[in-house]
């Protein structure tokens, strides 16, 4: 990865200059230096690779490439993991010896209908199940492939992260770029509601919205998978971005070039999304991504409780909550692959962001 | 001072009437009909007229409203809708199994992350810093689930040390015999994330101008670190503990759920199961308070460990 350190970062910096070579040399783009700045840090390059590996995964998921038959019971129930080899007890079972049948024709009542019966079944097609023995990671209670599961449950709990965290991300930003912009009444009122999101401890606004959905029309409204805890969390997480957000516009609505802005009649809505916003972008993706960290958590805790993710769907939490019982069994491989998955990208998204805020922070430069 | 603190009472009055306002018509127009709940599936049309007289749900909004301020004011929220049981009553006696647990944790977790930030600080930059940076952040990908189900399991189910789950009316039994797994687990599990923060902040301590004079002429680094480091740095980890008092009351849930600890916590959870909805919006209303007050107390309190702060 290191040996050629400039190569995709080069051409997207000097392409300006190749079109057009009368111009003078441009100061590269903060995204261009900050992604230079990225490819230079080898814990934050792997950790995008790995990132990157998870989303791919989670797109294949979605267009039904893989895992698409994670509800499909192909092994015995809790099939062991390929290393692992069969169960004893169920091989055990299977190859008890059954002793021979005792020729009861003469007195069995049911004798003569035997060979009626035989010519009937025969005519009723069945499909035997060959259920396999092992599976590559294991089998659950009822014969499902945990790996299946794992990138199922991987898709709904990245999805629920990202969805909730680009809505948390943008009533946040929208809400504190008024507040800011604007200031005045329109901000004492932001922050009238602010102090109100914000003194209410979150866990319990999220019960409040959960209870809510669980029994009222909004429920009915967002029934479909994912969307009720995607409304929950987004609409209890935005006060983080809101904060940052007005700050960033009380400090950037007077600068030069928004005034400059002003001069050559850029109206308000224009000013604030097109001229600011770009400006402020990058704490605005730091935000973002520290928001999918927290709600897949956050994601992962609800499903467990049993008021995330819809019954028919797999998350990391169903995944959690089934291992539980599991695991008194002496099944742990189910916990073992839902934890794993989870640690992996978790640990990696959290390692990209962290790369992501020193590679965008202007004062390193 | 005292114009302080009115000031800041003053200053609650509409941050609560927000949350008692939202709260209500989150309810209002979002939840469910509460006749409904509460007559069930069997009732008959008239059954849920009658629950609905009984309830005010047939008069103006405002009129409703007011009920609901009122029963913010007088503690009384009635029964709660699945057990009958008064609400002022589930709070009465859940609260204590709450905090038998919470106030050791809260206890143990500062202690140890005080020590833990402490010696961290003290060796920053080498091997074992490192060390416990990574090891944290790796701890903290790992969900809090994850750590109770197999801390349980190893802990209680196999090993047997602890009971796996269970909870009487003795509060010293509850102490010694039921509460100290939970207790433990907890600990374990905020010690990595904790250890991290309260490095950072005695690091930030650490760079200021003071230590290095303290250096300069010749104070031993211990003494740097407990008497000069320890007292500045107490206005961060008292913002900190300060976050995290509102919780103490709510409790761990998840612990709670997971010990079947007869807890507040575990009381909303079900309460959320059930559609009992007096049971949450008094939870929530008054955990608000609480928040508020506490944020005043902390404030307070800054002025005790910095007699520089003042108040305006």
């Amino acid at each position: 990865m290191s040996a050629t350190p400039d190569s995709l970062a080069v051409p997207a910096a000097s392409a300006p200059a190749t079109a057009r070579p009368a111009e003078l040399p441009r100061s590269p783009n903060v995204w261009v230096a900050a992604w230079k700045r990225l490819r230079r840090d080898r814990v934050g390059v792997s950790a995008l690779v790995v990132v990157s590996v998870f989303l791919l995964m989670v797109l294949l998921s979605v267009a039904g490439v893989v895992a698409g038959n994670w509800q499909k019971e192909i092994g015995e129930p809790f099939a062991p993991p390929t290393v692992m080899g069969p169960d004893a007890v169920v091989q055990a079972e299977v190859k008890k010896i059954h002793p021979p049948n005792v020729d009861i024709s003469d007195i069995d009542p049911l004798a003569p209908y035997y060979a009626e019966w035989k010519r009937r079944a025969a005519d009723i097609k069945t499909v035997v199940e060959v259920r396999r023995d092992t599976l590559p990671l294991g089998g659950d209670r009822i014969g499902r492939d945990v790996l299946a599961k794992a990138i199922k449950g991987s898709q709904v709990s990245i999805l629920v992260g990202l969805f909730a965290a680009a809505l948390a991300t943008l009533i946040g930003t929208f809400l504190g770029a008024l507040a800011g912009y604007f200031g005045g009444k329109l901000d004492d009122a932001l922050e009238w509601v602010y102090n109100v999101f914000t003194s209410v401890p979150y866990i319990l606004l999220i019960f409040a919205l959960a209870a809510v959905f669980k029994s009222g029309p909004l429920g009915k409204m967002f029934s479909e998978g994912i969307a009720p805890i995607v409304v929950i969390l987004g609409a209890v997480g935005w006060t983080g971005v809101y904060r940052l957000v007005r700050a960033e516009y009380i400090k950037h609505r007077s600068r030069e070039y928004v005034r400059a802005a002003e001069a050559i009649g850029a109206g308000h809505l224009s000013r604030m999304f097109s001229h600011i916003l770009p400006n402020i972008s990058h704490v605005v993706l730091v935000q973002l991504s520290l928001y999918v960290v927290a709600f897949i958590k956050a994601e992962v805790i609800l499903s467990f409780l049993g008021m995330g993710v819809p019954l028919d769907m797999v998350s990391w939490g169903t995944m959690l909550a089934e291992a539980q019982t599991e695991l008194v069994l002496g099944k742990w491989w189910q916990l073992a692959v839902a934890t794993a998955f989870m640690a992996v990208f978790v640990t990696a998204f959290a390692l990209l962001t962290d790369a992501l805020r020193d590679a965008l922070d202007p004062k390193l430069r | 001072m005292a114009s302080f603190i009115l000031r800041r009472v003053l200053q609650m009055i509409p941050t609560l009437a927000g949350v008692i306002l939202l709260i209500f018509f989150l309810f209002k127009f979002f939840g469910g009909d509460p006749a409904e709940i509460i007559g069930g599936l069997q009732a008959s049309a008239k059954q849920v007229e009658s629950i609905r007289n009984q309830l005010g749900l047939n008069r103006p909004v405002w009129e409703q409203l007011w009920i609901f301020v009122r029963q913010v004011a007088t503690f009384d929220w009635g029964q709660s809708w699945a057990t009958r049981e008064s609400v002022s009553h589930i709070f009465a006696t859940r609260l204590p199994a709450t905090l038998t647990v919470m106030i050791p944790i809260l206890l143990l977790e500062v202690g140890l992350a005080i020590v833990c930030g402490m010696a961290v600080a003290y060796v920053r930059g080498s091997l074992t810093d490192r060390a416990v940076m990574v090891i944290s952040t790796v701890a903290l990908s790992i969900s809090f689930l994850v750590y109770v189900i197999v801390g349980q399991y190893v802990f209680a189910f196999r090993l047997g040390w602890f009971p796996v789950q269970g909870w009487t009316n003795s509060t010293l039994q509850n102490l010694v015999q039921y509460a100290p797994l939970p207790v433990l687990l907890a600990v374990l599990v905020s010690l990595a994330p904790n250890t991290r923060l309260y490095r950072s902040f005695f690091l930030d301590e650490m760079g200021h101008d003071y230590v290095r004079t303290a250096r300069a002429k010749g104070v031993q680094e211990k003494t740097i670190l407990f008497k000069h480091v320890l007292r500045n740095a107490l206005i961060p980890i008292l913002t900190n503990v300060a976050t995290q008092l509102p919780g103490v009351f709510i409790g761990s849930f998840l612990i709670e759920v997971f010990f079947s600890i007869p807890g507040l916590g575990r009381e909303v959870y079900v309460a959320v199961n059930r559609s009992d909805y007096p049971v949450i919006q008094a939870v929530t209303i008054y955990l608000a308070v609480l928040t508020m007050v506490i944020n005043l107390i902390t404030d307070l309190m800054y002025k005790l460990v910095d007699p520089r702060v003042v108040f305006k």
